[in-house]
This record gives C-alpha cells, sequence and structure tokens, in this order.
C-alpha cells in the first residue's frame, strides 16, 4: 500500500527539528535553505504548521518541467526530482501552488521533498508525531477516531 | 570549522561602525560557546568595576555549538553583560529561535558596545550588518515591536527585542525573542535600552558543519531516547510545564509564601500545572530542536484577566502567587503576559511586589507611600495594577522598578529584600531544601535557581535522591550541578535536558559536532572553568564572601508551617566546605593553584 506523508498541526510544538532531520539526512549539515519541510509559526498564537511536497496525483510541477525532470514512476506516489534532466528554468517553483519545490542556488537544483527513499527523517525527528509516514488510505483513521469519540461521549452521556 | 561558525560581529553604537574578526579558536575549545566564549569575550574587554548602564559597559549575544543543531533542545543562547540589578556578571538564556538563526547568520557572537544617538535597531541578514533607526519603534510593547521589525526586514527575521521595561531601565527588565522567550534576569533589558537598542533582526542562511555527521546523530539518537524515556523529561514537562512543581514543592514544605515569611501555602494548587492544564492551556509549545515541548501556550478569557500568551512558568507562578498571598491563576497568568508585553523579569517582578507588601504590612509603608494602593498581601487588583505601573516606570512603579534591595533598602529596610547579589531567590525555599540555597549564595548572578538547579537530586529523585533537609553531601552536589550546568548553558543547550541526559551525552555530542575531543571530564572541567571566569569578574567588580549570604530571615526565622516547619537554612555551614571542594581561600577567592589547573592563570 502507497505511503503518505502525513501532517497533524494540532500535534506540531513548532520545534522544527523536521527541518534540521531534512537539511542533516540531505546534506549531513545543518543549513535553513537545504531544508524541504518548512514550518510556520505564528508568535502571538503559538501555532505551528509544517508545510512540504504533497506529492501531488495531478501534479502541476510535473506538468509544466519542460525536461523531464520532474516525473512520476508510474506504480508509485512520489514526484521524483532527476538532477541531471534539470535545466535549471525554475518553472515548478512558479507552478507548484503550495510553494513546496524550491530553487537552491547553493546546490544549484530544485528541492522538494522525495520523502528520503521511503523512510523520511522528519517523521524519525519529530518529537510529537505531527509527522506521519502512513498508508494513505489509513492516514485520516486518527482524525476520524477524535470525532468518533465525540459521538461516543455525546451518546453516553444522554 | 565545524561546529562554530568562525567569525565574531562586532557593532559600536557611539561611531556606527560594524566590524568581524575570527573566532579564536582556542579559546572556542576552552569555553564552547554562548555563556563560555560570552563571559571571555566579555570579560577580557570590560573593566569589571563598570556602571552597568553606561555606554562603556557593553553586551555579548551568543548561540552556542549545538545552536541550529538537532541536538536535543539545544537551540539557546545567551546574553553577557555586567547587570545593572546585581553589579555582578549576568547571564541570561534563552530558547526559541533567535541563538539558532545568529549562527545561521555566521557568528558565533556578537558584541554590541557604546551607544546610539537615539533609538536603533539592528539588521543582521548574514554578511549585511545595518544599524538602523527606530525612533518610529520606540515605545512599543514586544509583539507590537516585533512585528513592526519584521514588516520592516523580513517576515521570517527572528526578533530580539525589549518593550517598554527595557526602554525605562527597569532593573530587572528582560530581552525578548519570538515574543514569548526571555533573556529574563538580571536586567540585561535594562542595558539594551541603555543603548538605545531597541531590537536586533536575524536572518541566517549559512551552514553548520558537522565534524562526524555519523556519530553526531549516533550521540542525539542516544540523547534523544534517555529524554523520551525519563518521567520528567519525556512526559511530566510536556504534560503540565514547569509550574508542575507547585504542588511538588509545596508537598516537601519548600514553597516560599508571603516574601518567604513562610514555606508553605494551602491554596497553591490553584496556580499549578495541573490546573493550569485544565483551565488555560491552549498548546504544549517548543524552543527550537526541542524535544521537550514545556512551553505553555494559555489564554485567559475571563475579561477581567484577558489575555493570551504564554506561561506561567512555575517560578513565575509562585512570585506572583504564593510568594504575594494569592492564589488566582487567571490574575498571575495576566501579569505573566504583562511581563512578556512590557519585557520583564516575573520572578524579581512578582518578588519586589511580595516585598512591599511586606513592608505594607508591618506598617513601613502606608497609602500614603502606595499611590493609595492597598498592597496588602493576597490583592489580586494590586498585583496587577504594579505590574502595569512597573512595567511603565509609573508613581509607585518607578521605585520598584528598581527590585526589592534598592526598594527595601530607601526605606531603612533591606531586610524585607529577599535577595542575593540584589537579584530575587526564586521558588524554592532554601530552608526547606538545603542545597538550593547554596546554590542561591553562591550563583555568580546572585539568587538564581537554574544555574546549579540541585533540585533534581533534593526534590525530584532524578540521578540520585537526597533529603532535602540535609546538608551532607551538598556542597559537592552544589559544585557539581554548577559545572555541569555552565557546560551545557556554554553549548548551546537546555538544562532539561539534563532530565535524561548526563555530561558523559554532551561531550559526545559537542565531540562530535566540533572534531575537539571532550571526554566527560573535559566537559565538566570547562564547565568549571566558566564558574571559576565568573567569580573573578564578581571578585575584581567588588564582590566578596560577604555577598554569598542569604537573608537572615532564611537562616533565623524557621518555616512556620507545613511538612518544613521548624526548617532554618545552613548556609553558614556548608559554605566552607564549597570554598574548599571549589579549590578557593577562606575568603572564597579562587588560588592560583585552581586557576592555573584551569588554564585560568
Amino acid at each position: 500500500m502507497p505511503k503518505v506523508l502525513m501532517i497533524h498541526p494540532d500535534r506540531c510544538t513548532g520545534c522544527q527539528n523536521c527541518e534540521l532531520a531534512c537539511s542533516f539526512s540531505h546534506e549531513t549539515q545543518f543549513r535553513p535553505t537545504a531544508t524541504r519541510v518548512h514550518v510556520y509559526t505564528w508568535d502571538r498564537e503559538g501555532f505551528s504548521v509544517p508545510m512540504m511536497c504533497q506529492q501531488c496525483d495531478s501534479a502541476s510541477c510535473v506538468k509544466v518541467c519542460p525536461s523531464g525532470a520532474l516525473h512520476r514512476t508510474k506504480g508509485t506516489t512520489l514526484v521524483e526530482y532527476s538532477r541531471e534532466k534539470c535545466i535549471g528554468c525554475r518553472m515548478c517553483t512558479i507552478a507548484c501552488p503550495f510553494g513546496s519545490a524550491v530553487y537552491d542556488s547553493v546546490t544549484e537544483s530544485i528541492l522538494k521533498c522525495d520523502t528520503c527513499g521511503g523512510d523520511p527523517a522528519c517523521v524519525q525527528f519529530c518529537p510529537s508525531q505531527a509527522l506521519e509516514f502512513v498508508e494513505d488510505s489509513i492516514s485520516t483513521r486518527s482524525r476520524k477516531s477524535v470525532l468518533a469519540g465525540k459521538f461516543k461521549s455525546a451518546f453516553e452521556g444522554a | 570549522m565545524n561546529g562554530w561558525s568562525g567569525t565574531i560581529l562586532r557593532v559600536n553604537l557611539t561611531t556606527g561602525a560594524v566590524t568581524k574578526q575570527a573566532t579564536d579558536m582556542k579559546d572556542a575549545a576552552l569555553y564552547i560557546g554562548a555563556r563560555g566564549l560570552g563571559d571571555k569575550l566579555y570579560i577580557d574587554e570590560v573593566d569589571p568595576k563598570v556602571d552597568p548602564l553606561s555606554p562603556d559597559n557593553k553586551i555579548v549575544f551568543a548561540p552556542g555549538p549545538f545552536s541550529g543543531t538537532f541536538a536535543p533542545s539545544g537551540g539557546r543562547y545567551h546574553v553577557v553583560t555586567k547587570g545593572p540589578l546585581t553589579d555582578a556578571i549576568a547571564g541570561s538564556n534563552s530558547g526559541g529561535s533567535f541563538g539558532p538563526e545568529l549562527h545561521y547568520a555566521g557568528y558565533d557572537a556578537l558584541i554590541v558596545e557604546g551607544k546610539a544617538a537615539g533609538p536603533v535597531y539592528l539588521w543582521i541578514n548574514d554578511d549585511v550588518v545595518e544599524i538602523r533607526d527606530a525612533s518610529k519603534i520606540w515605545g512599543q510593547w514586544v509583539p507590537d515591536t516585533t512585528d513592526s521589525i519584521r514588516a520592516e526586514t523580513d517576515a521570517e527575521a527572528k526578533v530580539a527585542c525589549i518593550g517598554p521595561a527595557g526602554e525605562k531601565q527597569v532593573l530587572f527588565a528582560a530581552i525578548m525573542n519570538e515574543m514569548n522567550r526571555a533573556a529574563g534576569r538580571s536586567g540585561v533589558g535594562a542595558v539594551m535600552g541603555s543603548k538605545n537598542l531597541k531590537a536586533i533582526a536575524v536572518v541566517g542562511t549559512k551552514p553548520i558543519k558537522v565534524a562526524d555527521p555519523k556519530a553526531f546523530k549516533d550521540a542525539v539518537l542516544v540523547g534523544r531516547k534517555l529524554v523520551k524515556e525519563h518521567p520528567v523529561g519525556g512526559a511530566g514537562l510536556k504534560a503540565y510545564g514547569t509550574d508542575v512543581l507547585v504542588n511538588i514543592l509545596n508537598q516537601v514544605g519548600a514553597l516560599p509564601a508571603y516574601n518567604f515569611q513562610d514555606g508553605y501555602f494551602p491554596t497553591a494548587d490553584k496556580v499549578g500545572g495541573e490546573s493550569l492544564t485544565a483551565n488555560t492551556l491552549v498548546r504544549a509549545k517548543g524552543c527550537f530542536s526541542c524535544v521537550i515541548s514545556c512551553g505553555r501556550v494559555s489564554k485567559v478569557k475571563n475579561p477581567k484577566y484577558a489575555g493570551e500568551g504564554e506561561g506561567p512558568e512555575y517560578e513565575a507562578a509562585w512570585s506572583m502567587g504564593p510568594d504575594c498571598g494569592i492564589d488566582n491563576l487567571e490574575a498571575v497568568s495576566k501579569c505573566n503576559y504583562l511581563c512578556n508585553e512590557m519585557g520583564m523579569d516575573p520572578i524579581t517582578l512578582g518578588s519586589t511586589i511580595a516585598c512591599a507588601m511586606d513592608m505594607f504590612q508591618a506598617g513601613i509603608l502606608t497609602t500614603k507611600d502606595t499611590d493609595g494602593l492597598d498592597l496588602s498581601f493576597g490583592n489580586v487588583d494590586t498585583l496587577v495594577e504594579l505590574t502595569r505601573k512597573i512595567g511603565l516606570r509609573e508613581g509607585l512603579g518607578n521605585k520598584l522598578a528598581l527590585g526589592s534591595y534598592r526598594f527595601a533598602n530607601s526605606y531603612g529596610h533591606p531586610e524585607f529584600s529577599m535577595t542575593v547579589k540584589k537579584q530575587e531567590m526564586p521558588a524554592y525555599d532554601p530552608r526547606g531544601v538545603q542545597g538550593i540555597g547554596l546554590q542561591y549564595a553562591t550563583c555568580n548572578r546572585g539568587g538564581c535557581h537554574v544555574k546549579g538547579y540541585t533540585i533534581a537530586v533534593e526534590v525530584l529523585g532524578c540521578g540520585a535522591k537526597l533529603d532535602p533537609h540535609a546538608t551532607a553531601e551538598k556542597p559537592f552536589w552544589v559544585k557539581l550541578f554548577q559545572d555541569l550546568t555552565a557546560a551545557i548553558d556554554a553549548s548551546g543547550g537546555c538544562i532539561f535536558g539534563t532530565f535524561g541526559m548526563g555530561g558523559e551525552n554532551f561531550a559526545a555530542m559537542l565531540t562530535a559536532l566540533t572534531g575537539v575531543t571532550y571526554t566527560p571530564e573535559d566537559y565538566l572541567k570547562a564547565g568549571e572553568r566558566i564558574w571559576n571566569l565568573e567569580r573573578m569578574f564578581n571578585l575584581e567588580a567588588g564582590l566578596t564572601m560577604k555577598d554569598d549570604q542569604l537573608p537572615e530571615r532564611l537562616t533565623k526565622n524557621p518555616i512556620k508551617t507545613g511538612p518544613s516547619k521548624g526548617q532554618v537554612s545552613h548556609v553558614p555551614e556548608m559554605l566552607p566546605e564549597y570554598y574548599q571542594l571549589r579549590g578557593w581561600d577562606e575568603k572564597g577567592v579562587p588560588t592560583k593553584e585552581r586557576l592555573e589547573q584551569l588554564q585560568l592563570a
């Protein structure tokens, strides 16, 4: 069963361990602009959300890529990137509505989530399970169960 | 260059000069970074007798090697200066993201010197450093300041700033970063204010490199596992925040009440972490690279005390709660929000108000002195009103802004001030927990718990379980905690990491990160080196062994009620052994031999 990176903003503590793990697993150093996941924090409300490529089925970045550098291999859920094929036109960075494809001038390449080949470092390092790598059909199960719990208390209270 | 960035940034606000110098790698190895390297840079350059609020004083902001890496909870920075509250070395430590960002910008430390002609802020964008006009931002509170500066620089800039308290040089003004994180104690915010420096905004994009990536990752994973499996580090702090300590300390009879008239407060649980979680908690929050998440995002809806932000921490809930005879969590939370928004240390603020309430009870202060306010213990409305007045230095608040020692002394009654080196002691009664009293007495920055947190072994049973009322072995533990904490502070780590990790774990991470080998013994020795460097500065500033004392109330007046009833502090009996363990003479002066051993001579 294909897996997806599921984001649970309600569990995020804003610690950015995901960003650190991402940069480190790709470059063995900590470079803030090397990370493929970004945590956005509203300081006044103390609310944080990690954002990253969601590997769209119908991906604008793939559609707009003129060289086939961004592509999907049949039967996978991953939008893959081939550095050798990339001409650096940055069209994908314009096309992605989520801002999740970024051109990095240090490595002269497009940075987007590659799920670390199926074992995402961000998930391993998230201390609060705000990021999970789960089979897509059950990825929303925890959310459903919270709501189911509300039914349970409503009926038990009645 | 691994771990360290290799550059020190210097900004002279008098001349406007911005210069850079290479980090001295010998000093970096000896003093690590943050508190250690910051101390070394500061002490090498500044006359210990300097007036803290004069242009001749300097202020150093320094991340540690861990800051910006995924060392567990290792994203902190340290502010070093001479404290206007204490007239001693001041070191205030803060989490959030500011320290890592400064490190990513390429700096092991920022030294600010001189005084700007008018309000300014610093804008650091990697190599580009500008001193910018802040005259339109001056006067704004911390959240608005942060927003204003982000609007002028970068929406994601990390901003450390002062609020009105720092501008008006309240002697316990804090430096706030990311709005709610504080370099809180000893008045470092007033030093920024004295320099007309409203804020520092940073965006950094440079890498922090790792000497041995595999060994570093392995050491980090071991450390994370140890913290996660620890009952305090792994579960307790996230569930209840530091405020969980209210009930724990009350249960051992070491929760000071009514300005330390007592050590037990019957209704303390109303301001404790369990009540906070049940009533005002929105969610848990973590600093940069944190695996613990002790931060409390909280909200009070009651219109009378409405507000939102973070906290309170245990020590704030205590100082503005039981120490003032108050058990109203909503009012305490409101005052905590005000402290964050105006940029003040809530520990000294609450304790200073408690001192004034004590003097009011004794008849030394009357309503003629208090702008007509009723300063009776337990008066919640007075607490909130005084918090605001202190932050803005209005009326009575203008006098209380000097802290309890100067306030009480101005009425000829310094004995009402519960301070060491003129800084207010926090929330652990030294009569009920003996070792922490010795830490208060000997801490280089005055009354402080975090720089030698023996509560871990005296109350919480972490690593060892000691009798809190006993004095035996306490000098040993105080020294050990002080040295280890200094090394952790210098690394950019959080002392809460010790709820799981030991010196060997920190040393292993630092070794793999920097490529400089630190055995656990080397690591502790670096901490001891830092401690002695600070001590020497204080002695040259004019402090003596007379400043290693607790207020007489704690050695003469026993706790009246609760589990520690009848206890007094035995600091005077423990002090000689502590000096001896430190390799200091009978007057508390480091011996030449010890300084040589520590490469300080």
